[in-house]
């Protein structure tokens, strides 16, 4: 769809050839470009298209037969794939807002520091630096029921916490706080956003009267709400593809060993964690039904390519205005 | 940081500072205790790491060097080759295109801009299935080739950055260097990328890290002798079972590299992260 509308603005000699300048020129937006629309072919356009074709196939690495719209009314009987589905949701529903809303909280408290600032905004955005295997292997770790430090405070304190790994009900819950503890992505944009308000603006409303409330709903709520709608759609398309804490999670808590071929089935506890990438990893790259694989990437990517729609509504003005 | 601007009288003025700073020493603390907890397990002998004590009572340093060992320093040698070598492939191929994107006008620039986008937000899960039946035709499943090679045909999301701060700079500069007869490929490297640099290491930094903490790629491809710390690290408690002193060594060990050099480049990583949110 691109190579074709990228030809170049050639500029024609008076009988019609291209001048040895456009040509130049052309050449070199090309030369330019090149390792860009080698990419863009190799690893975008044809395995998406592939993925369409293989959709309708039962493929397995070895035998390749067509089978239809077999794969895709497989999908409708498949409750694992709505299980995984049900949990995506769940996490993109509590998750993102959970994270937007938190972060903008401790932006904003932060806005207010004036001492140490600058150490507060490292220890609030380290921990989402921190691999996330690691971190969730530790987060597994200070929340584990028998020893982990976070129960044991708990008891000294006389209350008990949830056995959140352990858990069906609680194993997401758990995962959401390993989403707040890594809050610092969404942090450190909304608090640049608020750091760009004019204070003048606040002075100004301050004399006038206005409470605090009527300050954030008046003044800073509409500077920073696009920031805001970027971490909101981009949390949302990141919480599609949540894999990694999810499956790291489930391996510790279970005790399972992450060897090749081992019989751990993801979700665990009670398939609670068992989230949409997960099933499609489990069905392509361990049970190698590549044909089946491929309808779920198909639904991912249709959900992905909605937002991302909403988030290039945005872009495109953007790109319009300061590529004159 | 700027300074707070000061609302109401002094008295709730006193009130809200004590406020705002008890709150936010108490959430730091939050968030550091995880760590913390982390560093004293790693520290306590094997009999300790069982109960529930929180202090250790004999301070055990060479567990760290009792982690790592083995399979983690194989683990540590692919997870920095496959990062180290993505991020020079990723700069070598990105960085023109995001040139060209920023400086050349031609026709389609605001679609191939737009497709860059959308190739920045596409599920890498989406495109799995047929990339991983190519790449074994290659026989190069097992290794991870087929997570280092892609990075040589430009990366979405660092030609996107690098592309929001090359338009930021004045075109007057590339100006003047072509009048003095430069190519535009010397104009590139000699005039432009050096006021770039701060992005450059931003878009290196973010790859590096992006390869040093991924576990979806390596799972896919690579065979036990090519797994990364982060693989590595996710079975670590299974293989040593309740041995959760050397666990927290083994996962503070691959934390350490990314805090330091976070705390060696501050600036240039919260730059980054700002110019892909806030200006856009």
């Amino acid at each position: 769809m691109a190579s074709g509308s990228l030809r170049l603005p050639l500029r024609r000699g008076r009988l019609g050839t291209v001048s040895r300048a456009g040509r130049r020129r052309r050449l070199r937006v090309l030369a330019f470009l090149s390792p860009w629309l080698a990419g863009f072919g190799l690893f975008f356009a044809y395995p998406l298209a592939a993925t369409v074709y293989f959709s309708f196939t039962r493929y397995n690495l070895f035998t390749l037969k067509y089978v239809g719209l077999d794969n895709y009314k497989y999908l409708l009987h498949d409750d694992d794939a709505w299980t995984a589905m049900r949990n995506t949701l769940w996490l993109v529903a509590v998750l993102v807002p959970l994270r937007v809303l938190f972060g903008l909280g401790v932006a904003q408290l932060l806005t207010r520091i004036r001492r140490g600032g600058n150490l507060l905004r490292a220890v609030f955005y380290v921990p989402y630096l921190i691999p996330p295997v690691s971190a969730t292997v530790a987060f597994v770790f200070v929340l584990n029921p028998g020893t982990g430090p976070f129960p044991v405070i708990a008891r000294h304190l006389g209350f008990s916490l949830p056995d959140f790994f352990n858990d069906s009900a609680w194993a997401k819950p758990g995962l959401s706080l390993l989403g707040l503890w890594a809050v610092g992505d969404v942090m450190i944009i909304l608090l640049a956003a608020l750091l760009n308000v004019p204070r003048s603006l606040y002075e100004a409303a301050a004399i006038d009267g206005a409470g605090a409330w009527a300050r954030f709903r008046h003044i800073t709520l509409p500077t920073v709400s696009p920031v805001l709608a970027f971490a909101a759609v981009t949390g949302v398309i990141e919480t599609l593809q949540y894999f990694t804490q999810a499956m790291v999670a489930g391996k510790v808590a279970a005790g399972q060993a992450d060897l090749p071929g081992s019989q751990f089935a993801p979700g665990y506890p009670g398939g609670s964690t068992l989230t949409f990438p997960q099933w499609l990893y489990d069905e392509g790259f361990r049970q190698f039904n590549m044909g089946y694989a491929c309808v779920l990437a198909l639904v991912m990517f249709v959900i992905a390519m909605a937002f991302t729609l909403l988030l290039l509504r945005r872009f495109r003005a953007f790109a319009g205005e300061e590529a004159q | 940081m700027t300074a707070p601007i000061a609302y109401g009288g002094r008295s709730r003025r006193t009130l809200m500072w004590i406020a705002t700073h008890a709150a936010a020493i108490v959430l730091a603390l939050i968030f550091l205790a995880p760590l913390a907890f982390m560093f004293l397990t790693a520290v306590m002998s094997d009999s300790q790491a069982l109960s529930t004590s929180l202090w250790p009572k004999q301070w055990h340093f060479e567990n760290f060097r009792r982690a790592f060992s083995g399979d983690m320093v194989r683990w540590t040698v692919n997870s920095t080759v496959y990062a180290a070598l993505s991020t020079v492939l990723m700069l070598v191929s990105s960085v023109p295109v995001a040139y060209a994107l920023a400086r050349f006008r031609f026709r389609g620039r605001n679609l191939a801009l737009v497709v860059v986008i959308s190739a920045m937000m596409l599920p890498p899960q989406v495109t799995m299935v047929p990339l991983y039946i190519v790449w074994s035709r290659f026989h190069l499943t097992g290794t991870l080739w087929p997570l280092i090679i892609p990075q040589a045909f430009g990366d979405a999301f660092s030609i996107f950055l690098l592309r929001q701060f090359l338009v930021t700079i004045p075109r007057e500069y590339a100006d003047a260097a072509r009048v003095d007869g430069c190519g535009e490929l010397r104009t590139m490297l000699r005039v432009v990328l050096p006021m770039a640099k701060p992005a450059l290491a931003a878009v290196a930094l973010f790859q590096f890290f992006y390869c040093w903490n991924d576990y979806y790629g390596p799972l896919v491809y690579a065979k036990p002798e090519n797994w990364t710390l982060a693989i590595g690290v996710a079975t670590f408690r299974a293989a040593h079972h309740v041995e959760w002193n050397l666990t927290m060594a083994a996962t503070l060990l691959t934390i350490m590299p990314v805090l330091v050099v976070f705390f060696l480049a501050q600036r240039v990583f919260i730059q980054g992260v700002t110019l892909t949110g806030v200006k856009g």
